[in-house]
């Protein structure tokens, strides 16, 4: 791949630093209209909350709807900032380099929203931080650890704490670099955040340690988040399609795909919005692709695995439920949706090289991943409950609300807004991960041609 | 059955659908006895409404030769209930008289239980409970009006095996064998609902569970309910054909 340039450090500097020391046009514009949705959202919320769940269009047997999904549809995405910062740090993938911070940020702002779904999805909130937040000692009558809705908290928790101190670890060298750069109260504002960063060996040898420890630390985190959340469904005994063993490393992988499909996206909008042609270039999105595309096939694996599982047993209520979910209306048209965005077109445009390349349809086909990982959430979770139970008492459809689709959206414009808001002061692309890789990687000859390699010093 | 370690008492019901002649008595009776909010028009269509006690009707054979069938279902309080270990606080468990406790207080609202329950016997609460004013003082003081946002469902009427149980206590007495009924096994013309106590051989309840046609629901999820049915006798079927069918 020839398309790495040479690029000088002032040049470097002056186009990852444009977010901070000046303000691209669009900007202000584009998170006004954010923030007026976020607005809207939480009115909508401050709404939910007040009158009631009754707002929903939840009902008996679908106690469960479209919260639920965004919830874990957000916690997939978040899966993206370990599988970069995290794998391909250790694996030494030198073109993570580009992608770790905005990947991170993804992730620590991902985790965050989807935090927010299962407390404003409970029926009284406010008892949520009388029971569970103060660790219930005084009253002697712990949290149910046997709940999966009590493991959910712990592990988001801990995957939030670790992303956000590996986020600030390796925002450090770039904090000191803007401290430098400003005046005024921003740079009142960098000096504290920087924390005396001066960039001496000492240093140097410290943010690298911690970054590669947390990485390390946070690998179990990789597979504990979602099969924690996937266990949400799997533990549910009498329930046809949320219980199965499989669902643990399903999850898993799913949500790897649907994250870094999100990563793509987002390193698009990256290169479009702030012109880092020089920085996030075609060499990484087919980077990214490849595994991608094995990621996928294995996800089909399990989701071919799950559909038909009941066929083995002749679990007739299971069979029943994946005929509703596959061929009944309204199911089949989603089905049909989400098999052919979540897999069938994305996937096999992705094994050609002209594709993997092309940053317009890499970034369509992320975005068609995740409308279908959104509804492989959805189908899941949805005919589940409002399957044919035993009794006939309660057979319903579900039909999300306005107000279920106001959340969902602002869910997204809140995610969008917070990167916004963050790009405005600090860097989206980290300049000393860019300049080492600059150090690192140099031509060299093999044969008559001159190709870029990574250069290390033996240790 | 786990019960036998348990206290003196386990309570349970039999329910004999043989019996049953679907006139829903029990479900009024439950209605007025528990505080249940009224199930509006509005809220039966959007599957809101709240039952303790259901009766479902089942159609056997074709017009005109259709029979009607009838099963009345409330929770089961499940030895091995799915609804108890989801809870994240605690807010259902299973106390030491073989009942499944609801604490609204500590309830919070996830639905989890709901989710679990295969018997959907679970409901939730998506409004603040409305009486006309006429019905405001005919409310039950024993029982708690439950606020929107939590989970209610059947408690065998807990109130009134209370109010029974202390009574019996300070008198220095046991329990008598009927002395607790349910407002639905009170209210049941045909007795087809049984309340007592399954840890008393003698108890009525006890001897009726010998029935060989006894079965509890849904016994493929392995939740060892309390509430044990009788199937119903089917006319036609010759005498010595084998058990009577599982299900009524």
């Amino acid at each position: 791949m020839q398309q790495r340039r040479e690029l000088d450090q002032v040049y470097t500097n002056r186009k990852l630093l444009n977010g901070q020391l000046d303000t691209p046009k669009w900007w202000a514009p584009t998170v006004s209209i954010l923030g007026v949705i976020v607005l809207l959202g939480l009115i909508v919320i401050a709404i939910m909350i007040n009158k009631g769940l009754g707002v929903t269009g939840l009902s008996r047997p679908v106690y469960w709807g479209l919260f639920i999904t965004t919830f874990v549809f957000w916690v997939g995405i978040s899966h993206a900032g370990i599988m970069i910062s995290a794998i391909l740090r250790l694996t030494q993938a030198e073109w993570r380099r580009p992608v770790t911070r905005a990947a991170e940020l993804l992730t620590v702002f991902s985790l965050l929203t989807a935090l927010v779904f299962p407390l404003i999805h409970a029926g009284r909130p406010w008892r949520i931080a009388y029971w569970i937040m103060p660790y219930d000692v005084a009253r002697g009558i712990y949290p149910n650890i046997r709940s999966p809705l009590i493991m959910d908290p712990v592990a988001i928790s801990t995957y939030l704490i670790g992303s956000s101190l590996f986020l600030y670890i390796a925002l450090l060298p770039d904090l000191g670099n803007l401290r430098d750069r400003t005046a005024g109260w921003k740079n009142a504002m960098y000096t504290v955040l920087a924390l005396g960063w001066r960039g001496n060996p000492r240093q140097w040898k410290m943010q690298t340690v911690g970054g590669i420890l947390l990485s390390a630390l946070m690998l179990p985190i990789f597979v504990s988040v979602h099969s924690i959340v996937s266990w949400d469904f799997a533990i549910a005994a009498a329930v046809e399609g949320w219980h199965s063993t499989i669902f643990a490393p399903y999850f898993v992988i799913g949500a790897v795909h649907s994250g870094v499909s999100a990563v793509v996206t987002m390193m698009a909008l990256m290169r479009w919005l702030w012109k880092w042609d020089d920085f996030i270039r075609p060499e990484h999105f087919d980077a990214l692709a490849r595994p991608l595309i094995v990621v996928a096939t294995g996800w089909l694996g399990f989701t071919f695995l799950e559909l038909t599982f009941a066929l083995y047993g002749q679990d007739a209520p299971e069979i029943a439920l994946r005929e509703m979910q596959m061929f009944e209306w309204p199911w089949n048209l989603l089905f049909i949706i989400f098999f052919l965005t979540a897999y069938a077109i994305p996937v096999p445009m992705w094994l050609f090289k002209r594709v993997r390349t092309n940053i317009a349809l890499m970034f369509w086909t992320s975005i068609l991943v995740n409308i279908g990982m959104w509804l492989e959430r959805f189908l899941i979770i949805v005919p589940g409950l409002a399957r044919r139970t035993p009794f006939v008492y309660t057979w319903e459809a579900y039909r999300p609300s306005a107000v279920e689709w106001t959340i969902f959206i602002w869910s997204f414009a809140w995610v969008t807004f917070l990167m916004l808001l963050f790009s405005k002061f600090f860097p989206l692309v980290p300049l000393f991960e860019q300049k080492e890789s600059q150090v690192f990687t140099d031509d060299v000859m093999i044969g008559r041609a001159k190709v870029p390699a990574i250069v290390r010093e033996a240790d | 059955m786990t019960t036998a370690a348990f206290g003196t008492h386990n309570w349970g019901m039999v329910v004999d659908v043989d019996k049953c002649i679907g006139c829903n008595a029990c479900v009024v009776a439950c209605q007025a006895e528990n505080n249940i909010p009224i199930n509006t028009q509005d809220r039966v269509e959007r599957a809101r409404s709240i039952a303790w006690i259901r009766v479902e009707r089942y159609w056997i054979g074709d017009f005109p030769d259709a029979k009607a069938q009838f099963i009345p279902i409330m929770c089961q309080h499940c030895e091995n209930a799915p609804c108890e270990p989801v809870c994240p606080v605690y807010a259902t468990y299973h106390d030491a008289e073989g009942m499944n406790i609801q604490v609204y207080n500590r309830c919070v609202g996830t639905r989890y239980c709901a989710n679990g329950c295969p018997y959907i016997v679970r409901f939730f609460n998506y409004w603040e409970p409305v009486w006309p004013e006429s019905l405001r003082n005919h409310l039950n003081p024993d029982v708690t009006v439950r606020s929107r946002g939590i989970m209610e469902k059947c408690s065998f009427c807990v109130h009134r095996i209370r109010r029974v149980a202390r009574g019996a206590r300070s008198a220095g007495v046991e329990i008598a064998d009927g002395a607790i009924q349910t407002a639905c096994s009170s209210a049941c013309p045909t007795s087809a609902l049984n309340f007592g106590n399954f840890n008393d051989p003698n108890s009525k309840v006890s001897k009726m569970r010998d029935d060989k046609r006894h079965y509890t629901l849904l016994d493929q999820f392995g939740t060892d309910p309390n509430v044990i049915y009788l199937a119903k006798i089917d006319a036609n079927k010759k005498v010595g054909a084998g058990e009577a069918s599982s299900h009524g």
